[in-house]
């Protein structure tokens, strides 16, 4: 069985060689492509619509990359964690650790074509886009290497050649630009569909409902991925929703309760809600998920929540435990092998950190640059305009 | 002379044209032509100016698409938009329920995604539903980004006040929206104003908000070929000098530019020469021609709907103080709305708007000639 297993298993090196950082599954032997079918921990619950099976196929290759994408985000945030009490992140970082299964799951079902916009817990959905690590490190840290070249900062990070819009401050806002985003895919008519994230607490934002209302009159290939780690801040869902059945909210626009701290789970539903909202527009998935850090660094997250349940979550339910479960039990890496993984993850971030930090900070001319697309030539001023100004091309 | 008439006649200009000229120099620009002088001169509402802009701009760009309320069938809550859906198709002009937070974040969305749309505000009032899509989720865009995700978005609709609406229907937004890096405002008065600023503001890759009046939409203005060919387009950021004059600069804006001409009317008669500027752009706002102006006739007198705290006058005068201070020969006079939501009576109402005596009687100040103040008992 140790041999059939070890035929199967991935060479630990070949992993290391495939940048960017998210690995695509590859077939090197045939055994890694092997379907493997995986009940998910809990059946979907449908509103208005029927569920998808629970089984669902998956490959060892698929597994692992799972595996490490989940680490990986797993390990940014914790260093984000440290790289901010050291006060080289400054302002607000809103970490997502917990939450992985929704971004690598999401991201196994689509192509970089479709759609992604999210709040402000953005730096795990711009790893899984495609995002480089030194950049994100770089934009944290407000450097000129930065995705948003130290501009934007945490809540802002885009990338928009791999379908990633954002990164948006404004509780909700995302929704009804979500919408618009899969309006446009529907108006060049390119068969792709937008995936809007929002938390439980936007989730009872009004503008949430006009843009569904439109999306669903218009029929729009838009996806409403509530992401219920529920608490909205310092506040629990029941106490700021009268109904926390998000899945439901949609009342005409049918929903699915989703596990969301399986990541094949995440994958099933995606999937299913992609075919779906291409033919009868939008739909809600509302994932069950948990984030381990407070609302942001500046929350502790243990004033609104017991550290037994949040413990709790970490024992029963963590997205890259329920994966290392899977592998160890199909053979398809030893413990091992999985931890050699992490520390190459570790690694890697530490080596992204540090690449991150050479990087020096804007220029200041870069104060006055893409305020504007076409700025004709016209002036803007600094504090004080007798001493600096800038002419915007 | 008639034989003069006629041989100028030779050059394609009719007789009916030269005098509808003549009379031009008359009348106010701005002013209707009296219909039987009009003929060969082309004439052209506003109305008509937007909807012809419009219509060219959806033609030569398939990603240009309109959306709002009444925009579709209804044919546009003011006609703007009269034809389009009939044209181009329900793909491409939408009407929208009523949900302006809804749409214009679906609109801003769109944009994101590189399509070109045209969002209509029924009146710049219901804006302020929608206002946090067009400042955070619009104007910083393209700055949080670092030049990634640009806004093409033009948000259009009617601005200030109407006629007995009352308060909740009459502000005028100019100053607020200026006030915004990473927005650009405009504001056309004439019917060339309207063809090319939209055409312009359609164009043009970043979030533009086009403030039209609803009482200019009737209006018509005379229009040169070259204004009514499809590739028409106005600089932005650039103002117009609607009458040169030599004592006192006017700024004006939208419809106030025509108040501020037949001040001009009044004060010249009285040996006043006023020079009048249509801003056209409040953001970028022309303080080069501003400024230049006030450097001639070293007074000035900024004019505006709007609230008078914080507007667009405060910001004229303070660049003329920063930048032209010591060519200035009087105070800066500033004319605006008043200082209260507006009133419905019509007498109120009329008192809260700028009228054309209070514009003459502020060049007049700043030219040293009002009447002194009887001293206090």
């Amino acid at each position: 069985m140790a041999a059939a297993a070890a035929a199967r298993r991935l060479p630990a090196a070949s992993l290391r060689q495939h940048r960017p950082l998210l690995l695509r599954p590859f077939a090197s032997s045939s055994g890694d492509q092997q379907p493997i079918t995986v009940e998910t921990s809990v059946p979907f619950t449908g509103h208005k619509i029927e569920p998808p099976s629970r089984s669902v196929e998956t490959t060892p290759s698929e597994l692992l990359t799972f595996f490490r994408d989940m680490s990986l985000m797993r390990r940014m945030e914790i260093a984000a964690d440290s790289l901010y009490k050291s006060k080289l992140i400054r302002g607000f970082c809103h970490l997502y650790d917990g939450q992985e299964a929704v971004a690598v799951g999401l991201e196994a079902s689509i192509t970089k074509k479709d759609a992604i916009i999210t709040a402000y817990r953005d730096h795990c959905i711009y790893l899984a886009r495609g995002g480089n690590l030194v950049e994100a490190f770089a934009e944290l840290m407000g450097r000129r290497a930065g995705c948003s070249k130290g501009k934007g900062g945490s809540m802002h990070f885009y990338k928009k050649e791999s379908g990633f819009f954002g990164g948006h401050g404004i509780v909700g806002a995302q929704v009804p630009l979500g919408c618009g985003l899969a309006f446009a895919q529907k108006y060049i008519k390119e068969g792709t569909v937008t995936f809007a994230l929002y938390g439980d607490g936007a989730a009872n934002q009004g503008q949430l409902f006009e843009a569904l209302n439109i999306s669903a009159l218009w029929d729009l290939p838009a996806i409403l991925i509530c992401e219920n780690n529920h608490y909205g801040m310092g506040t629990a869902e029941w106490r700021a929703a009268k109904s926390p059945a998000y899945y439901k909210r949609g009342d005409y626009v049918p929903g699915l309760k989703v596990d969301g701290m399986d990541v094949l789970a995440v994958k099933q539903a995606c999937k299913f809600a992609k075919e779906y909202a291409l033919k009868n527009g939008p739909l809600i998935l509302e994932m069950d998920t948990y984030r381990y850090h407070g609302h942001s660094m500046s929350d502790p997250g243990s004033t609104y929540r017991t550290r037994d349940e949040i413990s709790g979550v970490r024992q029963e339910r963590d997205p890259i435990e329920r994966v290392r479960k899977l592998i160890l039990s199909n053979d398809i890496a030893s413990a091992n092998e999985l931890k050699n993984i992490e520390k190459e993850v570790r690694k890697e971030v530490d080596d992204a950190i540090a690449q991150a930090k050479e990087s020096p900070m804007p220029d200041p001319s870069d104060l006055f640059t893409n305020v504007y697309v076409k700025g004709f030539g016209v002036e803007a001023f600094g504090a004080d305009r007798k001493e600096v100004k800038a002419v915007l091309p | 002379m008639l034989r003069v008439l006629r041989q100028k006649v030779g050059c394609g200009a009719s007789p009916a044209m030269i005098f509808g000229q003549a009379l031009q120099k008359v009348l106010p620009a701005g002013s209707v032509l009296p219909r039987k002088y009009s003929s060969a001169a082309k004439e052209m509402n506003v109305r008509e100016a937007l909807n012809s802009a419009l219509d060219e701009e959806m033609s030569a760009d398939p990603k240009v698409f309109l959306m709002g309320e009444e925009v579709g069938e209804y044919q546009g809550a003011y006609k703007i938009s009269k034809g389009l859906l009939e044209k181009y198709g329900p793909d491409r002009v939408l009407d929208t329920p009523i949900t302006e937070a809804g749409f214009t974040g679906i609109g801003v969305g769109a944009a994101y995604y590189g399509l070109r749309p045209v969002v209509e505000f029924m009146t710049f009032n219901f804006s302020m539903q929608a206002i946090d899509h067009i400042i955070n989720s619009a104007a910083k865009s393209n700055y949080m980004s670092a030049g990634q995700i640009s806004v093409p978005i033009v948000f259009r609709g009617p601005n200030g006040a109407a006629a007995g609406v009352g308060a909740q229907h009459s502000q005028c937004f100019a100053a607020w929206y200026a006030h915004v890096p990473g927005l650009k405002v405009l504001t056309p008065y004439s019917a060339e104003d309207a063809r090319g600023l939209l055409k312009a503001a359609i164009r043009d890759p970043d979030p533009v908000v086009f403030l039209e009046n609803e009482l200019l939409y009737g209006e018509s203005f005379p229009v040169s070929a070259e204004v009514l060919d499809s590739s028409f387009c106005l600089p932005i950021g650039k103002a117009k000098i609607e009458r040169e004059g030599k004592h006192v600069t006017i700024t004006a804006y939208s419809k106030m530019v025509g108040y501020a001409l037949q001040a001009a009317e009044i004060l010249s008669k009285e040996g006043i020469s006023a020079e009048i500027i249509n801003l056209r752009s409040i953001r970028p706002l022309d303080r080069a021609t501003i400024n230049a102006s006030v450097r001639k006739t070293n007074r000035l007198v900024t004019v505006e709907e709007g609230f008078p705290q914080h507007g667009v006058g405060a910001e004229i005068c303070m660049s003329v103080v920063e930048e032209s201070f010591e060519y200035l020969d009087a105070p800066v006079e500033r004319i605006a709305g008043a200082d209260v939501p507006m009133p419905y009576a019509a007498n109120l109402e009329r008192m809260a708007v700028p009228q054309v005596d209070d514009i003459v009687r502020a060049a007049k100040r700043a030219c040293y000639r009002s009447v002194p103040m009887a001293a206090a008992a």
